[in-house]
């Protein structure tokens, strides 16, 4: 079994967290830009969180035979504080590099007019870079947030199966999948979504045009839930191909659209486990 | 095409990567670096994309997208202004931008010291053993003794081989040779292996007696002195 997480906040987790990953099946994965917790007070401070994402978190995950890429933005909740806005000038710089491979997390957190002007800013820029979008939708009110999210990609003119729109759930995966996006799932322990529902929304909806994800970051989450959700899909019936399809093949169809999806160089670039596909074995 | 800079080396990368897939695109940066020096930061961490990263055949010692880079920073350093861009280049750079301006600097002396030697001094301070190795490279020559030993000395704590280090024997000093034995011996308190290349550098600076050679240098203190 060979697993992609399009979604993990690599920086949050320990090298345990790798090893057990590694151990487990998982041989790439997406970091998107996010919040850390703690707010951050000026751009120089997220300079050097995007310099880790495309430096030495990729370094770090090539340690454990893990291909690593990001994705960049300025995070809706962020961009409600002034002091941060000059990052949306910082972003395009990161936008070219390699291993950046979509726009994101950007959306909404609060839906305030803040929060519209960067989503919409970054969404031309991935237009502009010719990059997918991560879009993020909000924990609370999320049905209206995720139904204004849609309307912005529309207005926004990129290609709608060049975007994401993430942690769904039953009540708003239908809308999505009616607009043409591509529809995320963050597998929580506890809240949120769960294997055993990502299943039934599976049997509902088919495994195509499908992201599942970790989302595992600082707070309360488990970087194998893509792994326990492909067990529970074999476990209800689905083949080997679509449990492959689902975990492997959609992110790297969805993300190769940057055309800057690297999974069998990205080691050796990384200067470690020369000689060694990740992209051998499993399924 | 010749390099503006009458650089032979930088020649020498251009005939290289004559008749490859992104030569063109490379001709087209270069033209645009030249007239908009800021462009740089669109085409310097594009370059792989568009060249590939294979070694290439006539310069076995460059990847077709390092050579590009050396190529488009060479451009950057002709322009007026330019030399005062490298910093922030290197600043904005994802780690292999930033490899290829460490190697670059090899064959590029017209970037200033002022620029060069904080970036080596940053590359030294990382984790990434690929930087940290390309800082000790020929360009290395830039940095400070005192700067130098600490890198040598780091590259045998990280496992990083040391045949890569440029002039390691011309360069080593009883300095060295302090510090080198330090780790040694801690190593052998902890039950660890000390690196064989180490083990044969430490053997060799000894026996090179370099008696009077490193008090003239730098008053190093000699390995009798630790006592
Ligand atoms: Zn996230």
């Amino acid at each position: 079994m060979r697993i992609f997480d399009p979604h993990i906040h690599m920086t949050s987790r320990t090298t345990d967290d790798y090893a057990a990953m590694a151990a487990a099946g998982v041989k790439a994965v997406v970091e998107p830009a996010f919040w850390l917790g703690q707010p951050r007070t000026g751009p120089g401070s997220f300079a050097d969180y995007f310099d880790s994402l495309v430096g030495w978190e990729p370094y770090r995950a090539a340690q454990f035979g893990i291909a690593h890429h990001a994705t960049i933005a300025l995070n809706p909740k962020e961009a409600n504080d002034p002091r941060c806005r000059a990052v949306l000038d910082l972003v395009p710089r990161y936008l070219a590099k390699d291993g950046v491979v979509a726009v994101g997390e950007i959306g909404y957190d609060s839906m305030t007019p803040e929060e519209d002007e960067a989503f919409t800013r970054q969404l031309a820029m991935a237009v502009e870079f010719g990059l997918p979008a991560l879009v993020h939708t909000p924990h609370r009110d999320k049905a209206r947030g995720t139904a204004r999210s849609l309307d912005v990609v529309r207005e926004s003119g990129i290609a709608p199966e060049r975007v994401v729109i993430d942690h769904l759930n039953e009540v708003t995966v239908k809308q999505v999948k009616d607009a043409g996006c591509w529809a995320g799932f963050s597998i929580y322990p506890d809240t949120k979504m769960s294997p055993p529902r990502m299943v039934e929304i599976l049997k509902d909806y088919g495994p195509e045009r499908v992201l599942v994800n970790s989302a595992a970051d600082w707070g309360k989450s488990d970087p194998l839930l893509t792994v326990r959700t492909a067990e529970a899909m074999r476990e209800a019936g689905f083949t080997d191909d679509d449990v492959d399809l689902v975990l492997w093949r959609n992110p790297v169809a969805f993300y190769g659209q940057s055309g800057r999806l690297n999974l069998e160089d990205r080691q050796s670039a990384e200067g470690t486990f020369e000689g060694s596909s990740i992209l051998r074995g499993g399924s | 095409m010749t390099g503006i800079n009458d650089n032979e080396a930088v020649d020498d990368l251009w005939d290289a990567l004559d008749g490859t897939p992104g030569r063109p695109w490379l001709d087209d940066a270069v033209a645009s670096v030249r007239k908009e020096p800021a462009s740089i930061a669109r085409h310097f961490p594009a370059a792989g994309r568009h060249t590939g990263r294979e070694t290439l055949p006539a310069e076995p010692g460059w990847t077709a997208d390092q050579a590009a880079r050396a190529v488009l920073l060479d451009a950057l350093l002709a322009t007026p202004g330019g030399p005062d861009q490298v910093a922030e280049l290197y600043r904005y750079g994802d780690s292999r931008e930033k490899l290829a301006m460490l190697t670059a600097f090899s064959i590029l002396p017209e970037a200033p010291d002022e620029q060069v030697v904080p970036i080596l001094r940053d590359a030294l301070r990382t984790n990434d053993t690929r930087l940290v190795a390309a800082a000790l490279g020929p360009v290395a020559d830039r940095l400070d003794d005192d700067a130098w030993r600490q890198g040598v000395l780091k590259c045998v704590f990280m496992g990083v081989p040391l045949a890569g280090i440029h002039g390691l024997h011309d360069r080593g000093d009883d300095g060295l040779a302090l510090m080198l034995a330090g780790l040694a011996e801690e190593r052998a308190a902890a039950g660890r292996d000390f690196p064989e290349d180490a083990a044969a550098l430490l053997t060799d600076l000894r026996r090179d007696d370099r008696a009077g050679t490193g008090q003239e240098r730098d008053a190093a203190p000699r390995p009798g002195d630790a006592g």
